[in-house]
């Protein structure tokens, strides 16, 4: 006999299955899509730098991508760290609670909300020829423009989420440091940062996460050269670029390429966040 | 006695030295927080820098026409440019369609992530339900041109049979979706388990509960999810290209290509001509995604207040 509880429960299972539909769908289509490549190169499409699409020797691998990707989201991080970590720092410690802390948050969080295409156009008209006018490349374009881009692009997810652990840093600890002498500088450094250090490690791999999927800013900055990069200003490709540029006009094996490159994109994000996840659960 | 000089001396100096390292870890000090604040400003200078460029380059474009007119083609463009006027039409057409476009993804997300979000709350962390949980964080991390192109083989080729507005909704509501999931989860998990506990007690039906107590106390918080997902969806690019693809005109076809502000941002960036259009447009986006942002910010203030 069907009452209203049951079918209240019906409705929700029901609605919780959908998200496995979607998910299952979509590594399913994404398995089918890459068999094609599968079949013509193996495993040697992770490992190959060709990239051909002459009709009759089509060869394609996705090395040059997954480098480029790793490459400006490392850059990414490692440019971000220093700016977002003392912004943090700024929220969370040193004028926390105060009117300016608040202002520099709300100016972080803005940065969250600027679409990826206006920070690609941004840095095409303003970033770019400042990088040819300090002579440091003729074009502008390259691994450093997009890593600088992203590093723009994800220090709103790096800062959030550290300047949240910094803030749960007990009281006490800090105040048994001061009342030994310790200056403001050995606080932050001796006990905020040792005790809030794996939450601020998850926050970096999180951003981490986020760099590596970003596709628009980092298409119109690299260059697209299908090649592994080679200097810092060289010029290069990401996966997410390189589905976005060469989808349009892909069929047959190379649309399979393109879509063994989505899976790829979807693994590492998987496995990224994951590690994420694990970290986050163990902090608590 | 000449003990005591030697001894008052040792004391001055132990004095001298220990003023000394103060004065040092000080000045040490003073030096770590003017680095932490000079690297705070230029953290937020982007923000700054980018929301001037907009303004400056993008004012001049903007006035009725760039609301009530479509696209202009490349050609007329090259005119006014070559004339020196600012060029001629708007983006209505990029409007509509993103009205449109995330009309229809929040339709398609809204109830579905409601549900689901409230399907969590219920069931605790048994096996099941924490298996919808990490698949709800693992399609939180999925790069949204992968949602883009899966999108294309869900709807483009199989429905739709060509680019159209159906498709592109669907990845947006995709990415929509575990963001809604969340947000309902955590609101409904800051109710007081009381409000719903007497309820049940008088023997309330549970949809009842659901529908008459938990949504509409925890509305704003609700509301204020949905805001958020919608204002991160509202600027994406990637998925529309590979599933709306753009048109010139206004369309209201699920089944037809549709425009969308970003869209069109994006086809003005590879078209010289138009090159002009491309900032009054962002200014447009932007203020579209951030006037969403503080609508939901000051939806959240109210209620705690």
């Amino acid at each position: 006999m069907l009452n209203s509880e049951k079918i209240t429960k019906i409705v929700l299972y029901l609605a919780s299955f959908i998200i496995i539909l979607i998910t299952g769908g979509m590594v399913l289509t994404l398995i089918s899509g890459t068999l094609p490549v599968f079949k013509e190169f193996g495993f040697g499409f992770i490992f190959s730098s060709d990239w051909d699409p002459t009709q009759g020797k089509e060869k394609y691998g996705a090395l040059p991508f997954i480098a480029g990707t790793l490459i400006t989201s490392i850059m990414a991080i490692i440019i971000a760290f220093p700016f977002a970590f003392s912004t943090s720092i700024f929220i969370g410690e040193l004028y926390r609670g105060t009117k300016v802390a608040n202002f520099v948050g709300i100016m972080v969080d803005m940065l969250a909300g600027i679409p990826s295409i206006v920070y690609g156009l941004w840095g095409f008209y303003v970033l770019r020829p400042l990088i040819v006018d300090l002579g440091l490349s003729s074009q502008g374009y390259g691994i450093f423009t997009a890593g600088l881009i992203l590093a723009i692009m994800i220090i709103p997810y790096a800062t959030s989420i550290t300047t949240e652990i910094i803030k749960m840093v007990p009281n006490e600890l800090k105040e048994a440091a001061y009342s030994l002498g310790s200056t403001r500088k050995d606080v932050i450094l001796k006990v905020i940062v040792p005790n809030a250090k794996s939450g601020i490690f998850t926050s970096y791999i999180l951003a981490f996460g986020r760099a590596v999927g970003e596709t628009m800013a980092v298409t119109m900055l690299i260059g697209n050269t299908n090649i592994i990069p080679t200097s810092l200003f060289g010029t290069g490709n990401t996966m997410a670029s390189v589905i976005a540029n060469q989808f349009g006009e892909a069929d047959g094996l190379k649309l399979s390429a393109l879509i063994t490159i989505a899976l790829l994109l979807f693994v590492i994000t998987g496995i990224v966040n994951w590690i994420g996840k694990i970290i986050i659960k163990n902090l608590n | 006695m000449a003990t005591a000089i030697t001894k008052t001396k040792k004391f001055k100096l132990k004095r001298k030295f220990l003023e000394k390292t103060e004065r040092k870890l000080l000045r040490k000090d003073k030096i770590f927080t003017a680095v932490i604040i000079t690297l705070s400003a230029i953290t937020i200078s982007p923000i700054v820098l980018i929301i001037y460029k907009l303004i400056s380059s993008g004012y001049r474009q903007i006035n009725i026409a760039f609301f009530t007119e479509t696209s202009p083609d490349t050609y007329e463009a090259m005119l006014a440019v070559n004339e020196g006027n600012i060029i001629p039409g708007g983006i209505l057409n990029g409007i509509t369609g993103t009205l449109f476009i995330v009309g229809m993804a929040a339709l398609f997300a809204i109830p579905i992530g409601l549900l689901v979000g409230i399907f969590l709350y219920e069931n605790g962390t048994k096996g099941y339900t924490n298996l919808i949980r990490n698949l709800t964080d693992i399609m939180q991390g999925i790069p949204s041109i992968v949602l883009g192109l899966i999108a294309y083989f869900w709807v483009v080729k199989p429905i739709t049979s060509g680019f159209s507005a159906l498709a592109a909704s669907v990845a947006l509501a995709i990415m929509m979706l575990p963001l809604i999931i969340r947000s309902t989860e955590e609101t409904l998990k800051m109710i007081p388990i009381s409000i719903k506990e007497a309820g049940l007690a008088l023997g309330v039906p549970y949809y009842k509960i659901l529908f008459k107590v938990l949504i509409p106390t925890g509305l704003s918080g609700l509301l204020t999810g949905i805001l958020l997902s919608i204002s991160r969806i509202v600027g994406e690019t990637a998925p529309l290209m590979l599933t709306a693809l753009g048109s010139m005109k206004v369309n209201f076809d699920i089944d037809k290509p549709t425009s969308a502000v970003p869209l069109l941002i994006w086809e003005f960036y590879n078209d010289p001509n138009m090159v002009d259009l491309i900032w009054s447009s962002s200014l447009f986006l932007m203020i579209f995604v951030l006037g969403l942002n503080l609508l939901s910010k000051r939806i959240l203030a109210n209620r705690s207040k």
